[in-house]
Parts: structure tokens; C-alpha cells; sequence
């Protein structure tokens, strides 16, 4: 359940976004994604207008949807109440996405973890067929779009999008080299947008609301609303929608955290804000997120937190390129010589430097943001860490 | 899934890249690009790398290999370009607009230094104490980037147990760098799939199916692996202690053969450019090393025609003109124990289709140990043969148990030429230097035929020589005895030759078009063995496979680095010696027609060649206990 007022997520005054959608043609429902300006929100944050457009615009004569729902960044929780209470509105997102790029086929890929949510989605798709809303002829529409639900095996790598697609065809799961993009050389090789599913339900609701009206929410270049889970030291977490632009401060207040020391804004792979940076925005232009903040009070030992990251990352590698394979190894070695006080502060330099190289050199986004926590944590609480040691 | 996992057995991500479709001619097929702020013109589609490499710029790689599908994990080559946050691989990023690159900027050398350090953190050992040491590309680009310490430390333990299990490849994964070069030549290479990543993270290793020691998969023992492998993580298994062993052993009267395809590549052990052919001063090295004799194993791949040619015409006589139904055409070649270990694991139920002769190795062998042994009195019991390959394969071919037709193991050992090269070395001698010097008899010389069995479509062209003479009593209708159309690097070649006016005993075979096919590789015989089971293959009556891209040139044996253009020109020296010599038909060979006089006097395929030259094989299958 989303615990504030929703605006957004909100079946209100809700149109048949479906229906509206498939009275449209696939041009204008691209344009009006694209005007919405919604971006991603798996984390990324890529534009969907342009992504459905790069697939609606690829020639091929199979093309392919893929609800991202492989939700393994550690704090977030959003897409599984996503799941539960708007499994229709998912559904739809995915069916209007393929209306609009031409494909005909989609795969939601589940977390594994979340196969308890299999029977219900799969009771809904069930239910869409049965009302024509999927399947052949879609609101006789002359429109077929089916729907398939693949469940990943616990890899976080697999959230990535290429590594998902090779899990989807089912090889090992490691990210691809890119270019070429899924919008050109996805799923056997065909076109394939691949999306969160916070991002399908949004689409499916712009239908109804507008894109106008979506611009009207949020900041500058982040519009609409965003959902992001709550977890750690504070008296009411779990999920909330809130609009882009909102501070660390205000965020605090509406869960009720005290004490706060330190805010991860975006998961393991995230940035850790310290105290003084807490009017800082939730938002793409300044610190942006899929969906996961963690709140660490007085209380917490940052060198402990950074450890449950790192450990995290060096298992969670798909092993394929140097930087992130031994990189990760070597900054939680780094965090470990550190507890055992025999970390000279020239090596840790040297250990930024190489988080750096990993950012800009590892082949997929988990070598690129892992090093964000370790460079963040240890550049703004290096005093505190070396003091306790 | 069927469809996926035959057509697809590379994951796609390590396919070449599918290109997006681009209006080529709104563009103009090439583009302009801009390389450490020099203007240069390239194809569209063309990578970072190709770009860089056709204009002569320097990026380093250590995951490419030109023979393999693309990977981009090592991250080594990766450039600046303008516009991405990200640095990129230069292998696989292709160009499809103006893009600028810079190849050498601060960010890019210590992205790659920082590689190299993180690499050289993991990797065990010592670079003394490593075959590789002085060829190994790890080693090369430490001192390219002037490593002199071990920035993120150095780890000092073995993870792994090195795994000798298989007669033909070692694999000592403390070694390996997870570059990926084994398993892309496994499965996207050869089409065999032996070799594959397992678990995550730091925890990530090469392996087989289930972990099992390499001697229990269906390893087919190619050793193309580790022609790739840029480290010390896989080589062959090494025979030469034992050699020097029995060198060193008055009472053993050690025997050397050697094959032909390591006599064109040796010389590049030695710094040597490919292309030189380094016969007689091999010759030389080996007699000065201590061998007792040097033959040349042509005079088996001769024996081998005669043998061959021969079953293929019995085989053509016995279904045409008696209607035996039995009969399997098309005939395959039989020489090559890497396709042999193939088929016997991925096609068991059509080892009917091979050729019952043993290769040239196996049958010298058999010869030495009888005939040879009793024209010089020798016993049998204390000669020790030694077979110089290009090949891996052959170390596991002269292990199987049925190789012993002469009482004793046919050929005691196999020979790669990397591990010659390093007994040359060990001698002392440094082989280009060398004074020239001959075979011994009396399988000394061999004949043209014998010598293009190294490249691929030369048992082929061998056979043809000595059958069209056979059958029409006139030389192949071809310039020079240069059978052109088996020639060449294309994977799957097929061609004809009409027999027409034949001596009156093949008269059955007048106005037949002899067809015949030629593979490198086994992904390319794959292709032909599909084509066999799908029934296509009714009109053709002779099939050459070699299980290495290239032939037995290209062999697991051979001296590394390998390329197509390495090959190519080992190739050349090759049939530029074959033209050269005096004899260029198998049946014209002296010593084999000596050989059928004295030894086997009821001719090629009669018992005695049965009993000796023929052998049989083994249906092995994909699940081995
Ligand atoms: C290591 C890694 C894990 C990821 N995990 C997820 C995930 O669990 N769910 C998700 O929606 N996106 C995940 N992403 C982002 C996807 O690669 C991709 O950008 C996203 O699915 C695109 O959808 P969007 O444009 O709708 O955000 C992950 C990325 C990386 C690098
Ligand atoms: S960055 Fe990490 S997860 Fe991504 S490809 Fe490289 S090793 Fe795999």
C-alpha cells in the first residue's frame, strides 16, 4: 500500500487507459509519451518517449515488450505494491507500449523472490483475456498482444537490462556489450523496450490524465510524481509517492525519522548524503533514485553500512569484466583493512582513484555505480571512520 | 527451445554485432571520424578497434581475438569518446556517426593501468616459472604500462587444483584471467562447447559441465584453446622430460617422425616471421638433440592415400556394382583425432561414414614398431617412437587403448611444436641458424602429396592424384597437380572431378562426377554432419575434415600466436614447398611401393594393412560416466 495521499497512483476519476490508448494511433500515443516527458523510473532514467520511439522506428518484423519487475536493488520495495494493487494498470502500460512500438509479445520478468505474486498476476492476465483487454484482437481493436511471466533466479545483475535479456533467452546472466542498443538488437535479437514497472503503470495513466497534465508535476526535468520506499531508522517506513524535487529534509519529516545521520538515495549502488546535505532534491537533475532510500541515525557505524554494500557487490558481479570483478574485491579489502586499522590514507586514496576508474570503465551500471557508495561514504564521513579506529 | 539451443549456442552477447539497419546511402557508407585529433575515413560499421588498427594506432586488447566473436570484458582497449560519459571497448563499438576518439588521454591510460594492476592482483605465480613467460600478452602489457609493483597487492595462494586429467590440455585456472578466449573458441569456434563460466562475482571461474575433470567431458582435445589462451592457463600436455628421458637411455633406440605442418610454423617460435619453412634445419636439431632416427611422417600420409584411396574406390564398387546397401558413402577422412573425438561424441550413430584408416601418426607408428623393427633387428620392446604434431589431439589419439596393432603402444608419445621448439632451445641451438640436413631412411623422402596434408583440402587433393591415376591412368586434369578448388580457407568447399575414360576394371565409374567436400573446423563440419542427418549428402562420395580452422596448420599444437593470416601464409609455405619437389604423387612415393613389395604384399586394404593400418572407433555420446 502507498501510504500518503497519491496523486498519481490514484484510480480516482481514472479513465479505461486501455481503451483510450488503443482509440488512439501508435504516433500519437508516442508523441504524447514523449511530450509528457516521463522518464524511466528503474533508476536510470532514460526518456520512454524516445525509447518507445527508437523501437517503434527499428525495422523488424518481431519486437518485444519486457516488464522489468526483477526489483533486486536492496531498499526497494515499491513495484511489489505496484504489483499487488494496480497489476491491471501494469498490464495495460505493457499492452499500450506494444500498440505503440508494433510488437506483439511481452515478458514481465519477476523477481524470484516474488513468486508468491505469480498466482494473482497470472489470475489477471487471465482475467484481460477473457474481457478481450489481451490476446487476439484487443478491444477489437484488431490489435493481438500476450503477455508471459518469467521468473528470474536471485541475480541483481539480472535487473540490468541486456543481462535480463540474455537471462530471458536463457543464458547465463551478464550484460551485453552496447552499443547495439534492445531498442535495435534485443530479445532473439529484435527490437525490445525494456521497462520498469512503475514506468508501464505511469504510461498507462498518462493516457488517461494527459501528458499536459503530468508536466505539471515535478521539477524542471524530472515531471510527475515518483514512488520510493522507505526502509531503515524511522518511525513510519514503507512506500510513498512523492513529487519530484521534494528535499532529504522534507522526506525525513514525512516518515518521521530522527537522529538522522546518513541518507542513502538510490540503493546499494546509491549516493550517501550526509547531514549537511539534506536540502538536497530527490530528483533527476540533482540526486536521483529508482525508488530506495535508507535512513542511518546517530547510531550507525558507516564503515559497517559501506562493509553490507561492498559484500553485496563483490557477490552480486556477474564476473564478466575486470573492473567490476576485482574491483569491488578490492574496495571491500579496502573497507576490511580499514576495520583492522591498517589502511594508510594513501591506499585509500588510491582506492578512490580506482572507484573512479570503475565508474567510467566497467562494461554494465552495476560496475559503474558501485563505487558510488564507497566514494561517497568515505568522502563525507572519512573524519569520522578514521576517528573511531 | 530446441530451435534456440541449435542455432544459438552462443549467447548472442558474444555474437558479432548485429547491426542496427541504417540508410547507408543517406549517410554515404563511409564516415568521417576524428582519432587523437586526426581525421581519418572508415566504413560504416567499422569498430573503434578495426578503425584504429587500419591506420596503424596502437590500442591494446588482451579479450579480442580476431578469430573469435566479440566479448568486451577484459576492458583494456577501452578509448575516450566525445560525448559519453563512459569510456568505451574500442573492440566492440562500432561506428555509425562522426564520432571522436582519443585513444591515449589521462582518464584512458589510467583506467588501463588500473586494469592491468587489478588483473595482475589475481593472477598467481611467478612469470619465471610459466611456460608462457616471454609470450604471454598479460606479461606484455605489464611492461607496456611499466608495472613494477603490485599496486592492489598480489595473491598468494592457489585457488584452484591444476587439472591434468586429459591427455591433450592442462588447465591451471590460478592462471586464468576470465578473458573468455577458451570458451568463445569452444563453442563459437568449434562449435563444441565445452568450456563455460561459472558462478558470480569473485567466486567466477571457467569450467566444464559440472566442474568435472576436462578427461570426462566431451573435450574433443583440439587444443584450439590454447592456441587463444593469452596467459599461462592452458597448455598442452608435456611429454618432453620423458623424451629426454629415453634420449638419454642408451638401450632405447628413439625414433622421431615428423609431421608436416610443424616444419612451416617452428621457425616463428625462433622470432621468425610465418611462412618460412624450417625442414632441414630441423632435421638438424633433431639429430643434434639426440634423436636416432628422423623420418618424415609424409611417407605415412602417403601410406595413408594409398589406404584411403583405395577403401573409397573399394567402397564405390562394392554400392555400385553390387548394390550392397551397407555400404556408407560419402566416405569421411579419418586423419584428424580431434574430429574423430567429435563425431564419436556428437554423431556416434554415423561412425560408419569414416574411413577405417588410422591417420599417418598411428600408422608410422604401427610401421616402425613391425616392419622397421625387423628389417634393422631392432627389438620392438626398446623402440621408442615420438610423433613431432601440430596437434594436441594426437597426444590423446596415441593413448587409446587400440592403438597398440604392433604388439606395443604404436607411438609412444606426441610431440607439439611449441614443446619442440622449447627442447631446441634447451639444447642449446638456435634453429634458423642451422645447417641443413635430410631425413633419414628409409622413410625419408616423401612425396608432395604427403606434405600439403597440413592444410586444409590437402587430403583432400592428395587423394585425387593418386585415385584419378588410379582409375583413368592419366594425371589429374589440373595445372601443375595444383588441385585448386581444394584449396583455400572458405569453411565448407565442395567441387568435382568426372572420371571419363577409365581403365576397363572401374568401368563402373565411367562419367561419374566425383563429388567431393571439404570442412575446417568442427563448426563447419557440424554444418556438413546437419547436412548428412538431414539426408543431403546422397550424391557425395568423399568428405575431408580437419577438426582446426585451417588444417593441421592451424593445429592446438602450434606455435601462438594464431590468426587468418598467420595461417594463410603458413599455408603458402606449405604448397610452395610441395611444388617444389620432385615426387608429388603418393603411389609414386618409392618407399611405398617398396613397402607393398616387401611388407604388406597383399596391397593397400588387404589384411595385413587390416591389421595394422585400419582401426575402428568408439561410440562415445555426450554423457560420459
Ligand atoms: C545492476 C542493475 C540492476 C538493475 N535492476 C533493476 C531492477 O531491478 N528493476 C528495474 O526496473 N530496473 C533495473 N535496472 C535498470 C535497468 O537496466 C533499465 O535501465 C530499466 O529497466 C529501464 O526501465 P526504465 O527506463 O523504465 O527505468 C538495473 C540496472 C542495473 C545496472
Ligand atoms: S560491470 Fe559488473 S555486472 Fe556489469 S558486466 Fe561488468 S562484471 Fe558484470
Amino acid at each position: 500500500m502507498i501510504k500518503n495521499k497519491s496523486i498519481l497512483f490514484n484510480r480516482e476519476n481514472l479513465g479505461d487507459c486501455l481503451a483510450i490508448a488503443l482509440n488512439k494511433n501508435p504516433q500519437d500515443i508516442l508523441m504524447e509519451i514523449r511530450e509528457s516527458n516521463l522518464k524511466g523510473r528503474g533508476g536510470a532514467g532514460f526518456p520512454t518517449g524516445t525509447k518507445w520511439m527508437l523501437a517503434a522506428a527499428s525495422l523488424a518484423n518481431k519486437k518485444y515488450v519486457v516488464c522489468n519487475a526483477d526489483e533486486g536493488e536492496p531498499g526497494t520495495f515499491k513495484d511489489r505494491v505496484l504489483l499487488s494493487d494496480f497489476p491491471d494498470l501494469v498490464f495495460e502500460g505493457m499492452v499500450i507500449s506494444g500498440y505503440a512500438i508494433g510488437a506483439q509479445k511481452g515478458f514481465m520478468y519477476l523477481r524470484g523472490e516474488y513468486s508468491y505474486l505469480l498466482k494473482q498476476l497470472n489470475d489477471q492476465l487471465e482475467k484481460m483475456l477473457k474481457e478481450k483487454r489481451l490476446g487476439k484482437n484487443i478491444l477489437g481493436k484488431g490489435y493481438d498482444f500476450e503477455i508471459e511471466i518469467r521468473l528470474g533466479a536471485g541475480a541483481y545483475v539480472c535487473g540490468e537490462e541486456t543481462a535480463l535479456i540474455e537471462s530471458l533467452e536463457g543464458h547465463r546472466g551478464e550484460a551485453r556489450n552496447r552499443p547495439p542498443y534492445p531498442v535495435n538488437t534485443g530479445f532473439m535479437g529484435n527490437p525490445t523496450i525494456v521497462n520498469n514497472v512503475e514506468t508501464f503503470v505511469t504510461a498507462a495513466i498518462i493516457m488517461s490524465r494527459g501528458g499536459e497534465w503530468f508536466t505539471k508535476l515535478g521539477t524542471g526535468k524530472s515531471k510527475g510524481h515518483k514512488l520510493v520506499s522507505v526502509s531503515g531508522d524511522c518511525e513510519e517506513p514503507g512506500v510513498y509517492e512523492v513529487p519530484f524535487g521534494i528535499s532529504i529534509n522534507e522526506l525525513l519529516k514525512m516518515v518521521k525519522a530522527k537522529n538522522a545521520k546518513a541518507v542513502q538515495v538510490g540503493g546499494a549502488s546509491g549516493y550517501c548524503a550526509c547531514e549537511g546535505e539534506f536540502e538536497r532534491q530527490i530528483s533527476f537533475e540533482d540526486l536521483s533514485t529508482g525508488g530506495s532510500i535508507m535512513i542511518f541515525n546517530q547510531s550507525r557505524d558507516m564503515l559497517h553500512v559501506l562493509r553490507n554494500f561492498m559484500e553485496f557487490f563483490v557477490e552480486e558481479s556477474c564476473g564478466q569484466c575486470t573492473p567490476c570483478r576485482i574491483g569491488n574485491k578490492k574496495l571491500l579489502e579496502g573497507v576490511e583493512k580499514i576495520e583492522q586499522g591498517d589502511c594508510s590514507l594513501s591506499y585509500l586514496r588510491e582506492l578512490i582513484e580506482l572507484g573512479k576508474t570503475m565508474k567510467i570503465a566497467s562494461k554494465c551500471g552495476l560496475g559503474q555505480s558501485s563505487p558510488t557508495p564507497f566514494i561517497s561514504i568515505m568522502t563525507n564521513f572519512e573524519q569520522e571512520i578514521f576517528s573511531q579506529r | 527451445m530446441d530451435k534456440i539451443v541449435k542455432d544459438n549456442r552462443a549467447p548472442v552477447s558474444q555474437k558479432p554485432l548485429v547491426m542496427a539497419k541504417v540508410d547507408k546511402d543517406a549517410i554515404g557508407a563511409t564516415v568521417g571520424i576524428e582519432i587523437n585529433g586526426n581525421p581519418y575515413k572508415v566504413m560504416l560499421g567499422t569498430t573503434i578497434l578495426e578503425a584504429c588498427r587500419e591506420n596503424n594506432i596502437h590500442v591494446p586488447t588482451l579479450c579480442y581475438h580476431e578469430d573469435l566473436c566479440l566479448a568486451g570484458v577484459c576492458r583494456v582497449c577501452v578509448v575516450e569518446v566525445e560525448g559519453m560519459n563512459t569510456l568505451q571497448a574500442a573492440c566492440t563499438f562500432p561506428i555509425i556517426n562522426k564520432v571522436k576518439v582519443r585513444t591515449t588521454s589521462e582518464k584512458v591510460r589510467k583506467a588501463r593501468r588500473h586494469v592491468l594492476d587489478l588483473m595482475l592482483s589475481e593472477h598467481y605465480g611467478e612469470c619465471y616459472s610459466c611456460h608462457r613467460n616471454g609470450n604471454c600478452e598479460l606479461q606484455k602489457l605489464a611492461k607496456e604500462y611499466g608495472v613494477d609493483s603490485y599496486k592492489f597487492g598480489h595473491i598468494q595462494e592457489r585457488r584452484y587444483k591444476i587439472d591434468r586429467s586429459s591427455y591433450a590440455v592442462v588447465r591451471d585456472m590460478d592462471k586464468c584471467i576470465l578473458c573468455k578466449r577458451c570458451v568463445r573458441t569452444c563453442i563459437d569456434l568449434q562449435e563444441v562447447g565445452v568450456l563455460e563460466a561459472i558462478n558470480r562475482g569473485d567466486k567466477t571461474k571457467i569450467t566444464t559441465f559440472m566442474d568435472k575433470p576436462l578427461a570426462e567431458v566431451v573435450c574433443i582435445s583440439c587444443g584450439q584453446c590454447i592456441n587463444r589462451c593469452p596467459t599461462g592457463a592452458l597448455k598442452a600436455n608435456d611429454p618432453s622430460d620423458e623424451i629426454w628421458n629415453v634420449i638419454d637411455d642408451p638401450s632405447k633406440h628413439v625414433v622421431i617422425q615428423t609431421a608436416p605442418s610443424p616444419r612451416a610454423a617452428i621457425g616463428e617460435e625462433f622470432g621468425l616471421p610465418a611462412g618460412i619453412s624450417m625442414t632441414k634445419q630441423m632435421n638438424r636439431a633433431l639429430k643434434m638433440i639426440g634423436f636416432d632416427k628422423v623420418f618424415d611422417t609424409n611417407f605415412s600420409a602417403d601410406l595413408t592415400i594409398m589406404e584411403e584411396g583405395t577403401e573409397l574406390l573399394l567402397r564405390l564398387k562394392k554400392k555400385l556394382v553390387e548394390g550392397d546397401n551397407n555400404v556408407r558413402l560419402p566416405q569421411f577422412t579419418s586423419c584428424s583425432p580431434g574430429w574423430i573425438k567429435y563425431i564419436e561424441h556428437f554423431y556416434p550413430e554415423y561412425l560408419d561414414y569414416l574411413s577405417t584408416c588410422k591417420s599417418p601418426q598411428q600408422m608410422f607408428g604401427a610401421v616402425i614398431k613391425t616392419f622397421y623393427a625387423n628389417e634393422n633387428k631392432i627389438d620392438p620392446a626398446n623402440i621408442v617412437t615420438v610423433a613431432l604434431m601440430p596437434c594436441s589431439a594426437k597426444k590423446f589419439e596415441c593413448n587409446r587403448p587400440e592403438m597398440n596393432a604392433s604388439g606395443f603402444k604404436d607411438v609412444d608419445y606426441g610431440l607439439t611444436t611449441r614443446e619442440l621448439a622449447q627442447m631446441i632451445r634447451e639444447a642449446g641451438l638456435f634453429l634458423p641458424d642451422l645447417p641443413p640436413d635430410t631425413f633419414d631412411e628409409p622413410f625419408g623422402e616423401a612425396s608432395g602429396a604427403g606434405l600439403i596434408f597440413g592444410a586444409t583440402g590437402g587430403v583432400m587433393e592428395a587423394a585425387l592424384r593418386t585415385a584419378y591415376e588410379l582409375v583413368t591412368g592419366r594425371v589429374v586434369p589440373f595445372e601443375n597437380l595444383d588441385i585448386l578448388p581444394c584449396r583455400g580457407f572458405d569453411g565448407v568447399k565442395q567441387a568435382s572431378v568426372k572420371l571419363e575414360n577409365v581403365k576397363p576394371e572401374w568401368s563402373f565409374l565411367e562419367g561419374v562426377d566425383l563429388n567431393f567436400m571439404i570442412a575446417h573446423g568442427t563448426a563447419n563440419a557440424k554444418k556438413v554432419m546437419e547436412a548428412l542427418v538431414r539426408g543431403e549428402l546422397s550424391n557425395i562420395h568423399f568428405i575431408e575434415v580437419m577438426a582446426c580452422p585451417g588444417g593441421c596448420l592451424g593445429g592446438g599444437g602450434q606455435p601462438i600466436p594464431t590468426s587468418p593470416e598467420i595461417r594463410k601464409k603458413r599455408a603458402e609455405a606449405i604448397y610452395q614447398e610441395d611444388a617444389g619437389l620432385p615426387v608429388r604423387k603418393s603411389h609414386e612415393n618409392p618407399h611405398i611401393t617398396y613397402i607393398y613389395e616387401k611388407f604388406l604384399t597383399e596391397g593397400p586394404c588387404g589384411h595385413l594393412s587390416h591389421k595394422l593400418l585400419h582401426t575402428h572407433y568408439v561410440k562415445r555420446g555426450k554423457y560420459i560416466g
